[in-house]
């Protein structure tokens, strides 16, 4: 955990409300100087309210936030220091690239030839060179969301604020988009907020994230931990693939809780099961690429059949029907191709559960 | 291309004759009052028997028409731009803020469009003497902003409809206090509406009659009113031939509008690039 004189961004038991709904339930949240951190979550579960609160466009009913140390309740926007990425890039339209990117330094009254100055730099960074006099409206996406970054990073802000700035790209653009962001945050050592719904985004560029719901935040963690120990079923289940299992308590030890899955045994950290009785039913979460596939006739395997194939290039997602095993439909990732000329659709397959690595939680 | 039944074709034709009448309709009352401003007898006649630009010479000399053309742009200069800055105002808080009796207040300033405007124009008259307010300018102006407020909120009020309220958030993360906001973002960004608000309601308040009889006098009078005395005394075509001018002039002032702020834009019924 930071601490708090050397939190950039500091939200302590945030509490907003809109009307009768309650967007976020005492957030508090310490982000480090240099962090890239991304809120993750559902839309309406709290993330962009708490961006818009860092941003100063709302207030919070409870709570406090500082930024750099300093409680920042009472300063309006445009005194925070902050730089935004809108999701439509908000860039104004009656002006060109550089008068868009020189609006913050005009504000600032920065004088005129360094003014022209930083905004070359700045433009260059983004690869931007020679697109001073475009409008916006002439650019492509991708070049539309490169001005906003320039100008949001021209004034050297403290904190730098995306609000889902990749939803509106092409999937091979959003990936350039992304590594390069991700370079530049890191070769200035800019503090981030990053919020977004898609968990892949969360987990390439995250140093930590914030899973949210509901107007919590339900896991902090870097993105490795999130993915390998989600601390409940909403993050075990929002985060990454998963397939979910029903399974039987065993027994609780100090080493962890062994969960019964027919005629196999797989074992899983014990925090969740603390109390639990022993037979207590259990929900088993299990990442696609930690099922194998055996012979159907293996010792302690699940049994199915082989209903999809879809090929991915790099790996294979089988999907398995399980019904006959008291299970749903599970999802196999096996790498390489391999797999479609050995389980073809309609064989009859067994899954083995790889032990580790897996999420449980006593059933609802 | 496929081939198309008698039936069908018959009903195509049909369409094209309808649509070639309704535009006739439309435009016939313009031409006729157009040849009957070149006749030369001194009555309003038709067909004309022989031609002459006299009477065009004669509106445009003829005093009560320069005093009534003097007194509108008066009349229209100060009624719209006075309506433009109430309207806008007006529009900007009920797009942005929420409060109780705002439908309320929406239906008041709307309300001119369903309430006839002679009752306006009398009200305005009992109301300028019973205060002891002489019947000035500032009677028919006070009038014509009530007219024309309708027009000009419901015009900002659309343009603040499509501003992306995030542009403005944009600009406050640059560090732009509220007035520098308002100043660089939101008015450039509005510009058309203004404009077309403001054009609106002089365009209507220039025409405007009924009202402006009931509150202006002899030494107020606009153009309007001083056509109808006019055609109480006499039946000469110098009234055609106002009315080509008054339908040059207008057609003119559209053109520049289209010309150089685009009509689509004007109008707001083009989508803002």
């Amino acid at each position: 955990m930071v601490g708090h004189g050397k939190a950039a961004v500091h939200f302590d038991a945030v509490t907003k409300r809109f009307g009768d709904v309650v967007a976020l339930d005492e957030v508090s949240l310490a982000i480090a100087r240099g962090e890239f951190m991304t809120l993750l979550g559902p839309s309406g579960c709290g993330k962009t309210t708490l961006l818009k609160l860092a941003a100063g466009f709302l207030g919070p009913d409870r709570g406090s936030i500082a930024i750099d140390g300093k409680c920042v309740n009472d300063v309006p926007t445009y005194k925070r220091e902050i730089g935004m990425m809108f999701q439509n890039y908000a860039l104004f339209p009656h002006m060109n690239v550089a008068d868009n990117v020189a609006y913050g330094l005009k504000t600032r009254r920065v004088p005129r030839q360094e003014c022209r100055r930083r905004v070359a730099e700045v433009l260059a960074l983004v690869k931007l060179k020679g697109m001073e006099d475009r409008k916006p409206r002439q650019l492509s996406g991708g070049q539309q969301q490169r001005v906003a970054l320039a100008r949001a990073l021209v004034i050297n802000p403290t904190v730098l604020l995306l609000d889902e700035p990749f939803s509106a790209l092409d999937k091979n653009l959003r990936l350039d988009m992304q590594i390069e962001i991700k370079e530049i945050q890191r070769k200035l050592g800019l503090t981030t907020i990053f919020v977004t719904h898609d968990q892949s985004e969360a987990l390439s560029l995250s140093d930590r994230m914030a899973v949210m719901s509901e107007g919590r935040i339900r896991q902090l963690g870097t993105p490795r931990d999130v993915y390998r120990r989600p601390r409940d079923r909403f993050v075990a289940s929002f985060v990454g693939d998963s397939n979910r299992l029903r399974g039987r308590l065993v027994n609780v030890t100090a080493a962890g809780a062994v969960i019964a899955l027919g005629n196999a045994q797989v074992k899983v950290p014990g925090e969740a099961f603390s109390g639990a009785a022993a037979d207590h039913p259990v929900d088993l979460f299990v990442r696609p690429e930690r099922l194998r596939l055996v012979d159907a006739s293996a010792p302690g395997a699940i049994c199915g059949q082989v209903v999809a194939q879809v090929y991915q290039g790099g790996h294979v997602d089988l999907q398995i029907d399980c019904k006959a095993s008291g299970h749903d439909r599970l999802l196999v990732r096996s790498s390489g191709d391999q797999a479609i000329a050995r389980w073809p659709l309609g064989a009859a397959v067994g899954i083995a559960i790889d032990a580790d690595g897996c999420a449980a939680f006593p059933a609802e | 291309m496929t081939p198309r039944s008698t039936y069908q074709r018959l009903l195509g034709w049909g369409g094209q004759c309808v649509i070639a009448l309704i535009l006739a309709f439309m435009i016939l009352p313009a031409i006729v009052v157009t040849i009957a401003a070149f006749n030369d007898k001194a009555i309003l006649s038709f067909p004309p028997q022989a031609w002459s630009w006299r009477w065009f010479g004669r509106a445009l000399a003829y005093p009560d028409f320069r005093d009534g053309f003097r007194n509108g742009l008066i009349v229209t200069a100060w009624a719209s731009t006075i309506a433009l800055l109430v309207g806008a105002m007006f529009a900007f808080v009920i797009d942005r803020y929420s409060f109780p009796f705002k439908r309320a207040l929406e239906g008041v300033l709307v309300s001119p469009l369903v309430i006839p405007h002679f009752t306006i124009g009398l009200g305005f008259l009992i109301l300028a003497a019973g205060i002891g307010w002489s019947r000035g300018f500032a009677v028919v102006v006070a009038c014509h902003v009530v007219l024309v407020l309708p027009f000009v909120l419901r015009s900002v009020y659309v343009s603040l409809k499509n501003l992306d309220q995030g542009l403005e958030h944009a600009a406050a993360s640059l560090g732009a206090s509220p007035l520098r906001v308002l100043l660089t973002v939101t008015l450039p960004l509005l510009l058309p509406g203004l404009v077309s608000g403001w054009l609106f309601a002089a365009i209507l308040s220039f025409n405007e009659f009924t009202a402006s009889l009931f509150v202006t006098s002899q030494r107020t009078q606009t153009l309007p009113v001083a056509m109808y005395n006019y055609v109480r005394e006499f039946a000469d075509p110098s009234m055609a031939a106002l009315s080509v001018m008054y339908i040059v002039a207008t057609a003119a002032l559209i053109a520049f509008a289209n010309s150089f702020l685009g009509l689509g834009k004007v109008l707001n019924i083009e989508q803002r690039e």
